[in-house]
């Protein structure tokens, strides 16, 4: 075989980005079938009430309106996690937060479907409401779910690796801090839909804009009663996702049950609003974190604690919380580490995934506390962290494998290419630069829910034509999973990505693929594709060099030729090739799949945070700030990331940007705010993500660590360039103006207070004092895995 | 409810809809004449998604009466194309990578080409002040920007 | 597309007579619409429930802007704010003012008169419907209590428009047109202090132009904002003076906008300016008496408190600006 590459790392199109640019795409919106009803939910309008009754018999009564269905109509549960089904598609005898869905209609039109609305009479017994995560701690609230009152604790968790006593023994400088970062949400540009069309066959098809056709269809099995067999979900090109459709949602078991009674398809599409409160967007999260250090900048032991204001239903939140602990030590070496994380319901949206799930905040805790140790010890913030850089090939106290890692060739680039050492502390007052690392995993070890197939089946079809169809459940997210996959094979086969049928997303028609999420689709849909064309390459190979009568190692597969090494002339061109195949052995249908290797660690709660490779990202922010308004302008950003092996070097770099923007928008802008428990602009307009304006240049630098066990190397890019943003702005603004702003956004108002509070003669901070006295019970103590050497 | 019969000019071809008076341009455009290219992200004129061209000037389809557009000349990014052949903005945006999800992307392109259509060369900053109306949650804008600068260039 | 706007009938006369007869039916209840960038989403909204829109983009008379014989710029009510933040005859503060307004795209439709007629802004009422039914409806939303201001008995619905504060600094007057005929009235008289009786012009009445005299002097316009598009004013401030030759102010006018129900006029520090020259000194102490008798309340982004604080800031700049050599 050949060493150079056909296709693989190249700036190539997205595969399906002509349909993209000439308005072709089909949105679950853009999609209708004849008979379409509009369906509509209404919300609840209090955070935490009894429902004493529901009257639906006036919008029944009027014209054109096909069904109305309330909470019994839909009494099975479902929770995205196994452990966690507490939820309902419409409310059961109580709402739990200001949007929660209670009842539904469908109607002949959209008018129709709001006057019915109107018309729906809930007798609600509002009860004490808890809102934030003091009263979520407090004895004396309603429990939300349960009877009674208590502490709303959903899940808590303390777990100590190595002995952490004994590393602050050892500390020569320990720090204490606290930082709260604040929640927020995906505001995705595509609000989520979905059609739901019943058949007269008995089979009940769901075009959804969701992350997750898999985990849907089996939520959608349970709650509807219905076999598997009989329903097919097709997840439609996502306007963007995020994390944002990454479990089942209400509106689309109600659009299912409404298409179901009325025998027509039955669409809904969720108000900006609605998406608001469905929300499961990052948890608020307020972070204790004790530190201690060598003279030399060492890290002897950490003790991080956070607590999660989850809103209130579970979603992810048991996960969600797992992370806030989980990654810390992927990046630095922690011989000692404690956790302790707890999570409490609310009465509001529910905190969920969202790029990073979990770990932006603890990032941004550990990086702004890290460059204030290296102020503390005289140190500087690169120096800092390549003494406690991770190494390749390592594992981690809390059982981590680590495998390839370019995470000090990443600080050393954005260093570089920002003349950091050089410029850092040296600007002129109101302007300042940031470092910060983050690292990322490429797929979660274990799915959702525990089984041992695959996570991942591709299949490869090739026709007498040449023709070559690619199935996956794989779902594009915009992310770039289709030109992915498509690159992998065309790269195995010799052909254009642009020659390949795509065929994913689809129950009915395509392998397994678990969702996009937790950064999984390249690494294992990719190996999962490199198995399936791997095992056509060996058979078209093996027939041609039986016709050649050459060794089959000396084949090569390029620009659409199988020819012997060499002589590129020579050989059949890719359909003879195939066709040659096809004679001497049959179809040529192949398959492969991916399982991840076992990776957990002998405790509760070591499948999350296990993955089998990670990602590394570093960054540089340059800002310049206005010392009277407290405006923060971002002028630049340097972000190098190890991406393992770059299979579309334009995709990977508009992952980067990507994550670099939503970063900035989580660092100075975005926030998922409530006044009690009302959210405080459900809109576009209150809830400010960044325009055009907002965004500066971005250098993007790849870097290739070339992962062992990913395809061609590859590893994650969708989420892990976002996690160093964050405290790179933070620490940038404290360069700029000696303030910390130890809280997520660094709105402005923050900024002047801070200011004001420094010109006063105090420290310039502003952020939380402490966190709740909250007793998480003695730590569960995890010996260091085997061979695992403290710095 | 008032109707009435409108005469639309969109893409160059003239429609005849029945429509009430209070029914928007994306309204009428995405289910009355299947148009479905053009987005939707608020309905309110928050985030740009429904842009479309009145009389070559970008406006928002949901902030915009039907009946306030009868006669007038509408594009839509079914139009963008001439004959088939894709609108240099159209090709720079595929090879650039101007769109991830692409929901953003018809009513990104409809407001470059109407920058282009007024300015021969825009810079940076032309470009970002003619965007800003425009709200993309993927790409972080600067491939958006780099390719409004090559099709600026493929133009001439 | 969920949010969808209620029945009504639009209807666009030809000339401001015929609007004006239209508006003065009892019959209907009617709105004026200019661009409908304000109105439409107040009524997907369900804010207001008009039976009639009266359009006044059939009207040519009423777009452009011209110069008149005084040198006066007159402003016709139905011109887009794209056109008249390119415009070279209008006060450069007024194209700053009318370029940072909203977005490109709705520059492109919403109007002069729609902006000077902005119904006030509030984030206790311009919110969906079930938000506002989870609150309890408030003052303006005919409910009993002003969330803002509980104790209170009125409405602390803000000001948001860009112009308005401009167009009063620099001494502009509108000219209103209704079956009782026409008048002329001073910008700063068009507002009322209350977030609900925010206009002082009757329902029927039309504005149809903005005339802004042609000694106004030189006049800025600082506008704070969390994002450099799209957003409302977090605070307005506009200035306009002249000065003589040595530099002594002459005659002032600062106008602090988006923080009350009406555009307030800074008078007392407008007294303190006249007959001083603008030193550094000057300008800020100024600044701080501007700011003395104005309360923003916390019914907009960031809070009473920070815009407390910019007020003086923002002053400060503009006043900054009126003696700036660059002009
Ligand atoms: C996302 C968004 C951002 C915005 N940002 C800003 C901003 O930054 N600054 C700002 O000032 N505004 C902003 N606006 C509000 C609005 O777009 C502008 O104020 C615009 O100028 C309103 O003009 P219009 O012609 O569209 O008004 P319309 O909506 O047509 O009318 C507004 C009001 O004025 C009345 N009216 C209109 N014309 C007349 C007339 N000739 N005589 C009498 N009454 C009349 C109407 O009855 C209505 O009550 C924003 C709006 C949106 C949706
Ligand atoms: S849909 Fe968002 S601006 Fe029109
Ligand atoms: S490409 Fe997804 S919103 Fe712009």
């Amino acid at each position: 075989m050949g060493t150079g590459h056909n296709v693989l790392g190249r700036a190539l199109p997205r595969v399906d980005s002509m349909e993209q640019v000439t308005g072709a795409t089909r949105f679950a919106d853009d999609l209708t079938l004849p008979g379409t009803l509009v369906g509509r939910q209404l919300l609840s309008t209090h955070p935490h009430a009894l429902i004493v009754g529901i009257d639906t018999s006036r919008a029944e009564a009027l014209d054109g309106v096909r069904a109305v269905i309330t909470g019994s109509d839909l009494p099975i549960t479902y929770g995205i996690l196994p452990v966690s089904q507490d939820e309902n598609a419409l409310a059961v005898d109580r709402v739990r937060y200001v949007g929660d869905p209670v009842a539904a209609v469908a109607a002949d039109n959209a008018e129709i479907a709001e006057r019915a609305l109107s018309l729906i009479e809930v007798d609600y017994e509002p009860l004490a409401e808890v809102v934030d995560l003091e009263q979520g701690l407090s004895e004396d609230r309603p429990l939300i779910h349960g009877e009674g009152s208590g502490r709303n604790v959903h899940r808590s968790v303390a777990l100590e690796f190595g002995d952490v006593d004994e590393g602050f023994g050892v500390a020569d400088h320990i720090r204490e801090d606290v930082f709260h970062y604040s929640g927020n949400t995906h505001a995705a540009l595509e609000t989520h839909c979905v059609l739901a069309s019943y058949d007269a066959s008995g089979k009940l098809t769901l075009w959804s804009s969701t992350q997750v056709p898999h985990y849907l269809h089996r939520s959608l099995e349970r709650v509807l009663e219905l076999p598997a067999g009989r329903i097919r979900v097709v997840a439609t090109p996502n306007g963007g996702g995020f994390g944002g459709k990454t479990e089942p949602f209400s509106h689309e078991f109600v659009a299912a049950k409404l298409s179901i009674l009325t025998g027509r398809p039955v669409r809904i599409n969720l108000s900006r609003e609605e998406v608001f409160y469905a929300h499961r967007g990052r948890h608020p999260v307020l972070m204790w974190v004790r530190t201690g250090f060598a003279s030399d900048g060492r890290i002897t032991a950490m003790h991080f604690r956070s607590f999660l204001d989850g809103g209130a239903y579970s979603s992810y939140g048991i996960v969600s919380l797992y992370y806030t602990g989980a990654l810390q030590t992927t990046t630095y070496q922690i011989p000692n580490y404690r956790f302790e994380g707890v999570r409490v319901f609310t009465n509001k949206p529910a905190c969920g995934p969202k790029r990073g799930h979990g770990t932006p905040q603890p990032r941004f805790a550990v990086e702004c506390q890290l460059d204030r140790a290296a102020e503390d010890l005289d140190m500087d913030p690169v120096g800092i962290r390549l003494v406690n850089a991770v190494e390749p090939d390592s594992s981690t106290v809390n059982h981590l494998r680590i495998t390839s890692c370019g995470l000090r060739d990443c600080i050393a680039k954005v260093a570089g290419a920002s003349d950091f050492t050089a410029r850092h502390g040296r600007l002129p007052h109101g302007q300042g630069l940031g470092l910060a690392v983050g690292a990322y995993m490429s797929g979660a070890g274990l799915p959702i829910y525990w089984n041992d197939m695959p996570q991942s089946e591709v299949q490869v079809k090739v026709d007498r034509g040449g023709g070559v169809t690619v199935y996956s459940m794989a779902t594009d997210v915009g992310q770039g999973s289709t030109t992915m996959l498509a690159t992998v094979v065309a790269e195995m086969l010799g052909l254009q990505p642009s020659d390949l049928a795509m065929v994913t997303a689809d129950t009915d028609l395509t392998p397994v693929d678990l969702g996009s999420y937790s950064s999984r689709v390249t690494f294992m849909a990719g190996n999962a594709a490199v198995e399936a064309a791997g095992k056509v390459r060996d058979r078209v190979v093996r027939a041609v060099a039986e016709k050649l009568e050459a060794n089959p190692s000396d084949l090569v597969l390029a620009d659409g030729r199988v020819s012997v090494a060499g002589d590129p002339a020579a050989g059949p061109d890719w359909s003879e090739a195939v066709r040659m195949a096809i004679a001497t052995e049959g179809p040529l249908i192949e398959s492969g799949s991916y399982r991840a290797p076992e990776l957990a660690g002998p405790y509760k709660g070591s499948g999350v945070g296990i993955s089998p490779a990670y990602s590394y990202s570093a960054c540089v922010a340059q800002v310049r700030c206005d010392a009277d308004t407290g405006m923060v302008v971002v002028e630049r950003v340097w972000l190098a990331h190890d991406v393992g092996r770059a299979i579309n070097s334009l995709l990977v770099e508009g992952q980067i940007e990507g994550g670099v923007y939503m970063g900035l928008g989580e660092a100075l802008l975005e926030e998922q705010a409530f006044r009690g428990g009302l959210h405080r602009g459900p809109s576009l307009l209150d809830y400010k993500i960044p325009t055009i304006l907002e965004m500066p240049p971005v250098e993007s630098i790849i870097v290739e660590s070339v992962d062992p066990e990913g395809p061609f190397g590859a590893k994650e890019v969708g989420q892990g360039p976002l996690l160093p943003v964050v405290p790179a702005v933070a620490n940038a603004v404290h360069d700029a103006l000696g303030v910390y702003i130890d809280e997520v956004p660094i709105t402005p108002d923050r900024v002047v207070a801070a200011l004001r509070d420094l010109a006063r003669g105090g420290s310039g901070r502003f952020g939380p004092e402490s966190v709740p006295d909250f007793d998480f019970g003695t730590p569960v103590r995890v010996e260091p895995p085997e061979g695992f050497v403290a710095p | 409810m008032t109707e009435q019969v409108l005469s639309l000019q969109v893409n160059g071809v003239e429609h005849r809809i029945l429509t009430a008076d209070h029914r928007t341009l994306l309204e009428v455009l995405r289910e009355d004449m299947a148009m479905v290219g053009t987005k939707h992200g608020c309905d309110l004129g928050e985030c740009g998604a429904c842009t479309v061209l009145l009389d070559g000037r970008p406006v928002l389809a949901c902030l915009v009466l039907a009946v306030q557009v009868a006669g007038r000349t509408i594009t839509t990014i079914e139009g963008m194309a001439e004959d088939g052949i894709p609108h240099p903005l159209q090709t720079a945006f595929s090879e650039k990578g101007a769109a991830q999800c692409g929901y953003c992307t018809p009513a990104m392109l409809l407001t470059a080409r109407a920058l282009l259509d007024e300015v021969q060369a825009p810079g940076p900053d032309d470009i970002r002040q003619a965007l800003a109306g425009n709200l993309c949650r993927c790409t972080g804008y600067n491939k958006i920007i780099e390719a409004v600068e090559a099709a600026a260039g493929a133009q001439d | 597309m969920t949010m969808r706007l209620p029945n009504f009938e639009f209807v666009a006369p030809a000339s401001v007579d015929e609007a004006a007869r239209l508006l003065s039916d009892p019959g209907r209840s009617s709105l004026i619409v200019g661009g409908g960038t304000d109105l439409f989403p107040k009524m997907k909204r369900r804010q207001a429930v008009p039976t009639t829109l009266v359009s006044l983009s059939g009207v040519d008379e009423m777009r452009g802007v011209r110069v008149d014989a005084a040198g006066n710029c007159v402003i016709g009510a139905s011109t887009l704010l794209a056109d008249l933040a390119t415009s070279e005859v209008v006060p450069s503060a007024v194209a700053t003012a009318a370029a940072s307004i909203a977005s490109p795209q709705i520059r492109n439709t919403a109007t002069v008169g729609g902006n000077l007629c902005l119904d006030t802004r509030c984030n206790y009422i311009d919110m969906p419907e079930t938000w506002r039914e989870a609150s309890g409806h408030c003052l303006k939303d005919g409910g009993e209590t002003c969330w803002v201001a509980p104790q209170g008995d009125r409405c602390w619905a803000i000001n948001s428009s860009d112009l308005a504060p401009v167009a009063i600094a620099l001494g502009g007057s509108v000219r209103l047109m209704s079956t009782r005929g026409e008048r002329l009235v001073p910008v700063g008289d068009l507002y009322g202090d209350d977030g609900i009786d925010c206009h002082t012009m009757a329902a029927d009445e039309i504005l149809v132009e903005l005339l802004i005299p042609s000694d106004g002097g030189r006049a800025t316009y600082r506008k704070l904002r969390r994002r450099g598009s799209i957003d409302f004013p977090l605070l307005g401030v506009a200035a306009a003076g002249r000065f003589d030759p040595d530099g002594i102010c002459l005659e002032v006018r600062i106008v602090i906008g988006a923080v009350t129900p009406a555009p307030v006029r800074a008078t007392e520090a407008e007294e303190f300016l006249i007959g001083q020259r603008l030193t550094e000194e000057v300008i800020v102490q100024a600044a701080d008496i501007a700011s003395g008798p104005v309360r923003p309340q916390d019914n907009t982004d960031t809070g009473s408190r920070y815009r407390k604080w910019m007020i003086p800031v923002f002053v400060g700049r503009a006043l900054r600006d009126l003696v700036a050599d660059d002009g």
